[in-house]
């Protein structure tokens, strides 16, 4: 086990670094410096801003500046108003991890709940129904969905209000967030569910005389959402994802809509920044999932 | 013969006892009852059927072969081209903004009155003045072309790395599918983002050229899914290589001599068949999610030209008023997505030797 730990701990150092050098060399492979702007300046200023940061070295000691600067939680100023991208991480990551793992959290317990009844109920009216919106719901892009929600809840309902930081409704958000996880679980969910019902010890239990209840969510239950735990760690990556879209429709100040809105200002250091923040983010969560389901199922061996 | 006294416990028959008049050819009535009167089946053949026998895979089949044949056959008909700003008479019609579907502008209200005929706009027009029914129509090519051709490539590239990886086996294959473990591990819609915006600006093409009609985001977005894409098939190709190289075949192949590359195409390959096909006809859907999604944040495929997911981000500036803009590629978008996914399901069931019961 310490081995394995060992070597996936290394395996995730070293795609943070990887994706640490892909940013890095792939943004300054970007024609225009950083401060071409509409207003010429002249050659003398340029050449003391690129003194003042670091541009005139070589490229591969700037990197390994810029690599310091981000060890040190330093990610450099954004292009567009000259903040420090670090505090504009600091201040939107909350709302971008609330929203975020709330998804989580509804998709995960929403999925394995529908997941489980679809399993029990199998051809039944409740199975047909849970089959018939799971899939559904994976064919359904997020963005479409979101602004679908907004659509008929925020403008032609008027049930709820749109987001605004000083009255921060995360209902609708974290629906358009969970859909498509919550679906995609509940079909998992369902499938391990049949499988955990169909072994030997669940037939023992009953043979024995124990409860349904007590086999359901004492046997079943707990062995079906070990599979669950595999796929929650790419999850996390299509929440974060997803969540860049699903903060621009409903114009939530997070950590995703700021990557966005970076986009089409082509402020690339704050691309660069947030890509490198979310990257390793990303890393750790499938990194923690990986650990936790070789910690939960002692049948699987560490190769 | 006699002397032999038969053992009391021998079957053997004795022929004594029958008459040569009992020993008749079969007629050909009889002959016939030997013959096999099914086809004899194969795999693809069984698989088929299997494949017909469920009715959501028909049912997606249907739906798709109807919207293929519509991409193909409305321009045909619709006098207006995607990028066209409409006008009547030689003169630009500035009325025709936003209309409602099968409405027509004033400018055309007077000019079918005079006689002219006009063809409806089925899906209304856009902000800009063009046919709406027509931009989704091309939409839907480029979001199919590009899921289609993004997987094609994603294919090849798997199918050649996988193949030689899985076949060689030993030291090759451990460097090699430790390549793939690296690039498993990045965050891909990050990189693709990434290298996107980056190749947006970078890549430039003689104009004129195949590469440069094509348009610089069109051929980004392929760069992009091939370079992220082929691992998960690559590994998958892989995981059937090393199971069917143990094959007594491939032995037999090997000893008399046949090449590696031979063995690879002529043996390995077709039998791995299956697996190449359900897991590409599940690619497509989502390189049209991913290509939508790059649409929608603003990096997908340039103006003029629509995708699904660009339509559905311009129609967000005016979802108040014109929320129909926003249904049709929706709409459009979840039933490829939908139908795709039901047929890949589908092919899966059929095909997959190992779901067999």
């Amino acid at each position: 086990m310490g081995k394995y730990i060992v070597k996936r701990v290394l395996l995730a150092v070293l795609t943070v670094f990887i994706i640490c050098a892909i940013t890095f060399f792939t943004m300054h492979a970007v024609p225009g410096g950083p401060f071409n702007r509409e207003k010429a300046l002249s050659e003398a200023t340029i050449a003391a801003l690129n003194t003042r940061y670091g541009l005139d070295k070589p490229l591969l000691e700037q990197f390994l500046l810029y690599m310091k600067g981000v060890l040190h939680g330093d990610f450099g100023v954004s292009l567009k108003n000259g903040r420090e991208i670090s505090a504009i991480i600091g201040e939107s990551f909350p709302i971008s991890a609330r929203l975020g793992l709330s998804a989580m959290v509804v998709a995960l317990i929403c999925g394995t709940i529908f997941g489980s009844t679809a399993a029990l109920m199998r051809n039944k009216l409740p199975d047909r129904i849970i089959v018939f919106f799971s899939t559904l719901f994976t064919a359904v892009p997020s963005f479409i969905l979101a602004t679908l929600l907004l659509l008929v809840f925020c403008i032609k309902l008027g049930w709820l209000p749109v987001w605004s930081p000083k009255n921060p409704n995360y209902l609708l958000p974290v629906i358009a967030l969970s859909a498509y996880p919550m679906a995609y679980i509940t079909r998992l969910s369902k499938t391990s569910m049949l499988d955990a019902l169909g072994q030997d010890y669940i037939r023992t239990a009953r043979a024995k005389g124990v409860s349904r209840f007590k086999i359901i969510f004492k046997h079943a239950l707990r062995n079906s959402l070990i599979p669950v735990i595999t796929y929650a760690g790419p999850q996390i990556a299509y929440i974060i994802t997803g969540s860049m879209v699903i903060e621009t429709i409903f114009t939530v100040g997070g950590l995703g809509s700021k990557f966005v809105s970076g986009i089409n200002n082509r402020d690339y250091t704050l691309i660069m920044a947030t890509t490198i923040f979310l990257a390793v983010l990303m890393v750790a969560a499938n990194l923690i999932c990986d650990l936790l389901y070789k910690l939960v199922d002692p049948r699987i061996k560490y190769d | 013969m006699d002397k032999l006294k038969k053992n009391p416990l021998s079957t053997q028959i004795d022929l004594s006892k029958f008459s040569g008049d009992m020993f008749v050819p079969a007629t050909e009535d009889e002959k016939r009852q030997q013959d096999v009167m099914s086809e004899s089946t194969t795999f693809f053949k069984d698989g088929m059927r299997k494949l017909f026998k469920n009715p959501l895979a028909v049912g997606s089949i249907i739906v798709l072969v109807c919207i293929i044949l519509t991409i193909i056959i409305a321009p045909m008909i619709v006098p207006y081209s995607y990028e066209e700003i409409l006008s009547v008479d030689g003169r630009r019609d500035k009325g025709a903004k936003n209309l409602a579907p099968f409405t027509y502008s004033k400018a055309e209200q007077q000019y079918i009155d005079k006689g002219g005929t006009r063809f409806p706009h089925i899906f209304g027009t856009d902000e800009q003045c063009r046919d709406y029914f027509i931009r989704v129509i091309y939409g839907t090519r480029i979001s199919l072309a590009v899921g289609f051709f993004a997987s094609v490539i994603v294919l090849i590239i798997g199918m050649l790395y996988g193949s030689i990886s899985g076949y060689l086996g030993g030291r090759v294959d451990l460097i090699m599918m430790r390549i793939v473990d690296i690039i498993y591990s990045l965050p891909d819609m990050l990189i693709i983002i990434l290298l996107k915006v980056v190749l947006d600006e970078r890549l430039r093409f003689t104009p004129g050229s195949f590469l440069d009609k094509l348009g610089t985001s069109m051929v980004s977005l392929f760069i992009v899914f091939g370079l992220l894409y082929w691992v998960g098939m690559a590994r998958l190709i892989r995981g059937q290589i090393l199971t069917i190289k143990e094959n007594e075949y491939i032995l037999a192949a090997r000893s008399i001599g046949a090449k590696p590359g031979r063995i690879i195409r002529q043996h390995i390959l077709p039998n791995c068949l299956s697996v190449i096909i359900i897991s590409t006809a599940l690619q497509i859907p989502s390189a049209i999610f991913t290509e939508s999604f790059l649409s929608f944040i603003g990096i997908g495929v340039k103006a003029p030209m629509p995708s699904l997911g660009s339509l559905a981000n311009a129609a967000r500036e005016g979802l108040q008023s014109y929320p129909y803009k926003l249904i049709f590629p929706a709409i459009m978008i979840c039933l490829i997505v939908l139908s795709l996914n039901l047929l890949g399901d589908g092919l899966r069931d059929a095909f997959d030797p190992k779901l067999r019961r």
